[in-house]
């Protein structure tokens, strides 16, 4: 999904760094309340981890492959806001030493494969953290949908970058009907690596879990009122 | 204290092989097939707007190693040195913005 550099004009690119330096400003202070001594390590591994699984590319069929976008995963993980900053580093040093995605085109891969993947990724596993039972083992599930859901949302809003300031006429409602279908393809691979990550961390240490506070947090309150009784 | 603090050591430091693994060993297995993004562009008539990024000379541009003709050695340095330098640079933004100490779950905004 890396946008390289000409697929858009200058003032949409303008603007996608505009919007992608404004949620990493944002993202740098709310970052804050997602983590403390025990988590900051965890980002950067987080990170670390995304980075080589995005050079693992998966085939998806017909001359197609796909990777990891990790923002959902991150997010679930460290904390949305932490995802931000996760994704955007990776982003960074892929874009300025492996000429992996364009220079100019950095905050529109920000926005998409960072915002968009770590905002929408998030928003869906809190909706199905609060419909599926209150158990540790649902957390992997509702990680691997948000991620499945995350990329072709991703596909969507390049999408509508294009109609914007697209630098080639096309017709862009096969651009979009493409995107989403070969990005729900991609999307399958997304969950299985984001459940399998996700499903690790939470079976070895579910206290470092973002997503998981909550329930931990009630499942140790719950365990100390039986120890009193 | 100590005894949590070597369990996290040990966790990270999984953690962390894992990462390396993937991007110096898994990465030579990686699909070269054009992605998603880059099919739907031939496909639909836009990949020729696609330009050289300013750093395609750079040594490790594409994940390869300039001078380097082992394969895999070649992909496996930008792999690990890049994997490296994420997590120095990520972990490094995270100290800083993180807040002192230990906090207990439940006061997590989530």
């Amino acid at each position: 999904m890396h946008v390289p550099d000409g697929f858009l004009d200058a003032p949409t690119s303008i603007a996608t760094g505009a919007v992608a330096a404004v949620a990493v400003g944002v993202a740098l202070q709310r970052a804050r309340r997602e983590l403390d001594d025990r988590t900051a390590p965890l980002a950067g591994l987080v990170a670390a981890f995304v980075f080589a699984a995005q050079m693992v590319n998966f085939p998806v069929g017909a001359g197609t492959s796909g990777h990891l976008m990790g923002g959902a995963l991150a997010a679930v993980l460290v904390g949305p806001w932490t995802a931000v900053l996760c994704v955007s580093v990776v982003l960074a040093v892929q874009a300025l030493v492996m000429a992996d995605g364009g220079l100019t085109a950095l905050g529109t891969n920000i926005v998409l494969i960072g915002v968009v993947t770590a905002g929408v990724g998030w928003a869906v596993f809190v909706v199905l953290r609060r419909v599926l039972p209150q158990r540790l083992s649902m957390i992997p599930i509702s990680a691997a949908v948000a991620a499945l859901l995350s990329v072709p949302a991703a596909a969507a809003v390049f999408t509508g970058l294009f109609a914007i300031g697209g630098q080639a006429p096309v017709d862009l409602a096969d651009v979009l009907t493409a995107m989403l279908g070969w990005h729900v393809l991609i999307g399958i691979g997304e969950a299985a690596v984001t459940g399998l990550v996700v499903s690790a961390v939470v079976s070895t240490r579910p206290d470092l879990v973002y997503g998981a506070r909550r329930l931990v947090a009630a499942r140790t309150a719950a365990l100390r009122e039986e120890v009193a009784a | 204290m100590s005894a949590t603090t070597s369990s996290n050591r040990r966790f990270f430091a999984a953690f962390l092989l894992v990462a390396l693994l993937v991007a110096g060993v898994a990465s030579y297995y990686a699909s070269s097939h054009p992605d998603g993004l880059e099919f739907v562009a031939e496909k639909t008539g836009f990949l020729h707007a696609a330009e050289d990024s300013a750093v395609a000379d750079s040594p490790f541009a594409d994940y390869g190693t300039s001078g380097v003709d082992n394969e895999r050695a070649s992909v496996a340095i930008p792999g690990i040195l890049g994997t490296l330098l994420v997590l120095v640079v990520t972990g490094g933004i995270a100290y800083a913005v993180r807040r002192r100490g230990t906090h207990a779950p439940v006061d997590a905004a989530a």
